[in-house]
């Protein structure tokens, strides 16, 4: 029965295998959660949930499944007194039996729960969500939530589930909206390549024992060098002009960036690549750097990252002299090309939401000229950026 | 079975008490991940504590092996012996050496296990356990020997996110991310760790402590580990509770915060915003 909540799931992207579902079956059958909701929604996040970043659609799902569930009617008034009473006897401490004779004991208790169904009954189905939440939850083979007698009181701690799940507290872990320094790093990490560069400080056991043997059974100790992360990047980062929006979020990238690889160079450029660029935005108008330089400098084993938004007037990439701020005598796009000529590998991350780039002419220009190498500022994005970076 | 509820010096959430149950009573491995200084690795030592069971503890490094965590074969002190001529180089068992499963596998009473940052492992590592930790069993080929857990160990795995882990792996665990907690946690977890400190003090260091967690563009947050060595500090200091109110422009930065701020552009940027409103003002 608890099917439709595994479908639920699913539909909401969270993604869950059968063996994961099948465990938390397992964990249910074993009495690691019983007769609360609470526990319910905790244990099936620690079994079917393996990423903080899908938290959000879990709750989602969660909170969609349990409010389609107010919609049957009827189903506490089905459910024996004696087992309830049952049920709360040996699962309530004393404290809240004692409660509960102070609220005027277990009959004026039930009286009150049915006189809230009828009301619920009486009013739209839909009911108020305290009710139907504590009351007519289909966990009955989990036992009847005795926290449904406790109806009416402001600390139910049902109500304080269902805040869980509506408080939506894990937004901010969704990779398709929010971006952040925590989550940049994430995909930033898959530019880390392994490869074996530096210094010989580690034993070669294969070669030693091969060398060892050719060499008459006297040792002969062979090393290899020790892995480290040797990706190198190239940064290019648009400042100034309609980027101010998106500035933040760009130094945010940056700056984890900064912190994630060995060889990371980066340099700032007006809007489109032209002749000159530079490393200060401070000081742009007098310490630029000709682009030929930096070609020149860095070997085409550097990856290569632009961060702009593209949204310009056409012309300032296609035609010479067509900048904003000054006369290029060779158009943008030339630029860009010799860039891409030179390093194989290249992105270019746009901060704009993706639904609005076909809107700007200059953004589908760009995008030609990158061959479609174009990923949003979301971690999806960046996620694939970076994906296509290392292959 | 026993069940984990915290203990007199680690206070654990609901979610993380039927996170560490689940994985106790269904005897699969949990993979905890949360921002740094939540107490990750703390969890299995409480737990073994708690539970009174042995703990076997392996911290991954970026050089890390999966077989390292078995056994490994020490080929090279064999090589040595044979050169020099010692007779326990015949046998071949004389060379291989336990690791840390192995150790938790023989154990006579069930063990914890706690796998320390997996992620900084290589990226195959993970998916170079799966068998061992799905069924407790491995085999030595050295000696062509069956190595299966007596009781099968809990095993903790913590994780700071530093690379994504295998979906495959990722299926066989249960999963708990720590939430930095909330204030009446966190006065919990202070109560538990400075039990006589003063009640003002906590309020006031509490208030200082989660506006400096808000201040914007901060390069490494402040953790509960930070509070917890600031109020040590605080405490050995004797500072009156008043001196930590941020509020008051004209105390320019709260006290000792060294131990909150742990990077330089952040001890820059909190000054200068301190003084801008202290401008406004």
């Amino acid at each position: 029965m608890l099917i439709d909540f595994f479908f639920t799931l699913k539909e909401f992207g969270v993604p869950v295998s059968i063996k994961e579902f099948l465990v938390l079956i397992e964990a249910l059958k074993k009495h690691v959660a019983y007769c609360s909701i609470d526990d319910f929604y905790f244990l099936a996040r620690t079994c079917l949930v393996k990423d903080e970043k899908h938290f959000d659609k879990y709750d989602r799902a969660f909170g969609k499944y349990f409010k389609g569930v107010l919609a049957i009617d009827g189903v506490v008034a089905q459910i024996p007194e004696e087992w309830l009473r049952r049920m709360a006897e040996k699962y309530l401490t004393d404290e809240e039996k004692a409660l509960i004779e102070s609220l005027g004991g277990w009959e004026k208790l039930m009286e009150t729960l049915r006189k809230r169904l009828e009301e619920q009954k009486g009013r739209h189905q839909g009911g108020s969500k305290w009710i139907g939440t504590a009351g007519t939850s289909p966990f009955g083979a989990y036992g009847y939530n005795p926290e449904g007698i406790r109806i009416g009181q402001q600390e139910s701690r049902n109500r304080r589930a269902v805040k869980v799940w509506d408080a939506r507290e894990y937004k901010n872990y969704d990779d398709s909206i929010e971006i952040g320094i925590r989550n940049i790093k994430v995909a930033l990490r898959r530019l880390r390549k392994f490869a074996r560069e530096g210094a010989p400080d580690e034993l070669d056991l294969d070669d030693t024992i091969r060398s060892t043997a050719r060499n008459a059974g006297w040792l002969d100790i062979k090393m290899v060098p020790e892995r480290h992360n040797a990706a190198k990047v190239l940064l290019f980062l648009d400042v100034g002009g309609s980027m101010d929006d998106h500035i933040k979020l760009c130094e945010e990238l940056f700056s984890a960036a900064r912190t994630e690889f060995k060889h990371l160079e980066y340099y700032y450029f007006h809007n489109f690549l032209y002749e000159r660029v530079w490393k200060d935005n401070r000081r742009r108008s007098t310490e630029k750097i000709a682009t030929w330089d930096v070609m020149h400098k860095y070997g085409q084993d550097y990856k290569l990252v632009f961060v702009g938004d593209a949204t310009m007037s056409p012309y300032e990439i296609t035609y010479p002299g067509g900048s904003v701020e000054h006369t290029n005598p060779e158009a943008g796009s030339v630029w860009l090309q010799r860039m891409l000529d030179i390093y194989e590998h290249a992105v270019w991350i746009n901060p704009q939401p993706e639904a609005h780039w076909e809107y700007h002419e200059s953004i589908e220009i760009t995008k030609q000229l990158m061959g479609g190498r174009m990923y949003a500022l979301t971690l999806d994005g960046l996620d694939r950026a970076m994906r296509k970076l290392s292959k | 079975m026993s069940r984990f509820t915290g203990t007199d010096s680690y206070i654990a959430t609901d979610d993380l008490m039927m996170a560490v149950n689940a994985a106790i009573t269904l005897e699969r491995p949990l993979l905890v991940k949360g921002e740094p200084g939540t107490g990750k690795t703390m969890l299995a030592e409480e737990v073994a504590r708690a539970l009174d069971r042995p703990l076997f503890q392996w911290h991954i490094k970026s050089t890390a092996k999966a077989q390292q965590g078995l056994y490994e074969y020490d080929a090279v002190s064999r090589l040595r012996d044979s050169q020099l001529g010692d007779a326990k180089v015949h046998n071949i068992a004389n060379y291989i050496v336990r690791g840390v499963l192995w150790q938790a596998f023989e154990s006579e009473v069930p063990a914890i296990v706690l796998i320390d940052e997996i992620d900084k492992a290589d990226i195959e590592f993970p998916n170079d356990l799966l068998r061992e930790l799905d069924r407790m069993e491995f085999y030595v080929y050295e000696t062509q020997q069956l190595v299966r857990a007596a009781h099968r160990p809990t095993v903790i795995i913590t994780s700071n996110n530093e690379k994504e882990l295998p979906d495959a792996f990722l299926r066989r665990c249960f999963f708990h991310y720590i939430r930095f907690p909330d204030k009446e946690t966190m006065s919990r977890i202070i109560d538990v760790h400075y039990p006589g400190i003063k009640r003002e003090l906590v309020r006031e260091a509490m208030e200082a402590f989660f506006g400096i967690r808000e201040v914007p563009g901060l390069k490494k947050k402040p953790s509960t580990s930070e509070l917890l060595d600031w109020l040590k500090l605080l405490l050995a200091e004797d500072i009156p509770p008043d001196a930590l109110h941020t509020r008051d422009a004209h105390k320019v930065i709260p006290p000792l915060h060294g131990a909150l701020l742990k990077n330089e552009q952040d001890v820059h940027l909190f000054e200068k915003l301190i003084f801008m409103s202290r401008r406004k003002s």
